[in-house]
């Protein structure tokens, strides 16, 4: 595990990964050990007319593009691959460089590679992107076929039931008939879990980090406040913005209340403290005068450039609307098909996700008797970490996949 | 094949790093459902896992150690056993294991009862306080035991609940625990020694093999 312990370094100093660590969908590690190199990100499209995909909301989303990319080699028998799953702002581009001078590799690249906890030496990685994002998939941005316009918020509300859904689709394009493994954090979690309950045949093993089964009141909370601040923007109308300038001021401030909720009380002390951005007293003056006020101004910043402000609002509202334990309301019942082992990974800090939703799942699993191992890290990074504390993160996945390859036979076996 | 003698070895490795372990895994029925709490690093799981075709699971609180099994392929939860076993319903597994365990926790008997619920039998094995070398160390020489199976100094002990074979049995008599076996043994280096007589005086280590009584 040489080429891991990345995370060891990078965890014990706050100034090394200043610009690094924080946001999903652009984390930046320094990057040691192998590296997948040049990638591209594929397009796959299909739920043409009249094939539409039947969405759970009632209406027919089609035709439909998925951006995926792809590392390592696919083994004969198609037993290698691992489907990685992306969090609320991420993308397929999972790892390596689209380009040589890209000054960032994707989003998990210390994590994705020759040598690293996900080996492309031994595994087959698929990471797809998810509809109604904006990064290559089918989402409000997207050109309406029966109107020529973008869909904007004629969009239809998608689930997280529903984006797996796509994905199986791709899967089923690739001819995969079982995935050895899916896994995601955060939001990617939640796909992981309903890819166990959607298609239990189709997984072998699962590992949901940093996640819930359903989020808490006071996660939807802040996802409605970053909704209404989009919604409230006086450049949003009425999600029919794209040509103009947008809402940008209210996604930056969507953006904003979410960086507080991926960082710990911990981590926020550790990394700005009380401190001053450019002088040692205070200005007595509104100008951006804090540094943990100047970072998440430029976090702000520097979201609204890549991101579309429907699809956020569309994104976090899978979020919101995701609960494994219905239809019955009990997540025992509703996970009692799930055939796939687990490895839930929890983080002491994140109190997003906090660890008892990871709890509530490893309980309904071995109330099910399900093979379930689950681990909390002890990690100062908040939600974060699953991004961060690449090391722990890395010991535990190797090992896990390393033990249930079925190209391994063990001897107790 | 050769993975027979592979087995055996990896049996082999754990019960001579751990001579108790071998009167444990005799007790254990083949193709059992095994709950270990306080797995620690998985090895008697492992062996029971091996050698018994047991179905295993552990519970642990430390993350090395989590770790190891991991690495091992064992199934485990990362938690604080007083917390207790609300996820397991009445007799769902064959044997909850406890060794060495039930001196470290706030509440022993909370969880001894707890493990008789859930277990249909439960193996749990203790350190004897009353061991002859513990009481002397004690009541001629005044200080506080050191043994193979109590190897700690006063202040570094993380055992806070200890007990003696005598009182091990009074609990069960009073709580309505059944003995069905009872395996007293003098630990040494690579092996471990039966004693039959006297155990509360002769044995630094007892193993029971306890259940509910019925009805």
């Amino acid at each position: 595990m040489g080429d891991c312990t990345v995370g060891a370094k990078v965890v014990s100093s706050y100034q090394i990964n200043n610009i690094n660590i924080v946001s999903f969908g652009s984390v930046t590690v320094i990057e040691e050990g192998g590296s997948v190199g040049i990638v591209e990100t594929k397009y796959y499209t299909f739920a043409e007319p009249p094939n539409e995909l039947q969405l759970e909301c009632g209406r027919k989303l089609g035709p439909i593009t998925l951006a995926y990319e792809t590392y390592g080699e696919m083994n004969a028998d198609k037993s290698n691959c691992i489907l990685v799953l992306h969090a609320l702002t991420g993308d397929a581009h999972a790892a390596g460089r689209h380009h040589p001078d890209d000054p960032k590799p994707g989003w998990w690249d210390n994590m994705i590679g020759p040598g690293k906890a996900f080996d492309t030496n031994k595994y087959y990685i698929i990471c797809s992107n998810i509809i109604s994002g904006c990064k290559g998939s089918t989402g409000p941005s997207s050109i309406n076929p029966a109107t020529g316009k973008p869909y904007a918020l004629d969009f239809p509300m998608v689930t997280i039931a529903d984006m797996v859904n796509a994905q199986k689709a791709l899967i089923d394009h690739l001819g995969i008939k079982q995935l050895m493994c899916v896994v995601g954090g955060s939001m990617g979690g939640m796909q992981a879990l309903q890819w166990t309950v959607a298609y239990p045949d189709m997984v072998r093993l699962a590992i949901p980090i940093a996640t819930s089964a359903r989020l808490s009141a006071q996660a939807i909370a802040f996802d409605a406040v970053g909704r209404h601040a989009i919604m409230t923007d006086p450049d949003f109308n009425g999600g029919n913005y794209y040509g103009g300038p947008g809402p940008v001021r209210g996604l930056a401030t969507a953006r904003m209340i979410g960086h507080i909720t991926y960082m710990s009380d911990r981590s926020m002390h550790e990394k700005f403290g009380r401190g001053f951005q450019n002088a040692d007293s205070p200005a007595y003056d509104f100008v951006t005068e804090f540094k943990v006020e100047s970072y998440l101004n430029y976090r702000g910043a520097s979201f609204v450039e890549r991101f579309d402000a429907n699809s956020y609002l569309y994104i976090t509202k899978a979020m919101d609307y995701f609960d494994l334990s219905q239809p019955s309301g009990d997540l025992r019942k509703e996970l009692s098909k799930v055939k796939a082992s687990f490895l839930v990974i929890s983080f002491s800090s994140d109190w997003l996700f906090p660890s008892y939703m990871s709890k509530e799942i490893v309980s309904a699993l071995r109330r099910n008797n399900k093979d379930v191992t689950y681990a909390e890290i002890q990690s100062d990074y908040g939600h974060d970490a699953f991004l961060v504390e690449v090391d722990t993160l890395s010991r535990l996945i190797v090992n896990f996949l390393e033990y249930f390859d079925p190209r391994n036979r063990h001897s107790d076996e | 094949m050769n993975s027979n003698s592979a087995r055996h070895e990896i049996t082999r490795e754990i019960t001579k790093l751990r001579p108790e372990f071998r009167y444990i895994i005799d007790m254990v029925e083949p193709g059992s459902r095994v709950l270990d709490l306080g797995c620690g690093e998985g090895h008697l799981l492992k062996a029971l896992q091996i050698e018994k075709r047991a179905r295993v699971q552990g519970i642990e609180l430390s993350d090395t150690a989590i770790q190891e099994c991991v690495a091992k392929g064992l199934f485990v939860y990362h938690g604080d056993l007083d917390e207790g076993l609300a996820d397991f319903n009445d007799n769902s597994v064959d044997y909850v294991i406890l060794t060495s365990t039930i001196q470290v926790l706030h509440r022993p008997d909370f969880l001894i009862l707890e493990a008789a619920r859930v277990g249909r039998q439960c193996i749990i094995s203790i350190p004897n306080f009353a061991y002859w070398r513990a009481r002397f160390q004690l009541a001629i020489c005044g200080v506080m035991p050191k043994t193979r199976s109590l190897p700690y100094e006063w202040y570094n002990t993380p055992n806070i609940h200890l007990t003696t074979i005598r009182d091990f049995r009074r609990f069960c008599r009073e709580r309505g625990l059944l003995i069905r076996r009872e395996t007293d043994l003098v630990l040494g280096q690579h092996s471990a020694r039966r004693i039959r007589v006297w155990p509360n005086f002769f044995a630094d280590y007892a193993i029971f093999l306890i259940e509910k009584k019925q009805g």
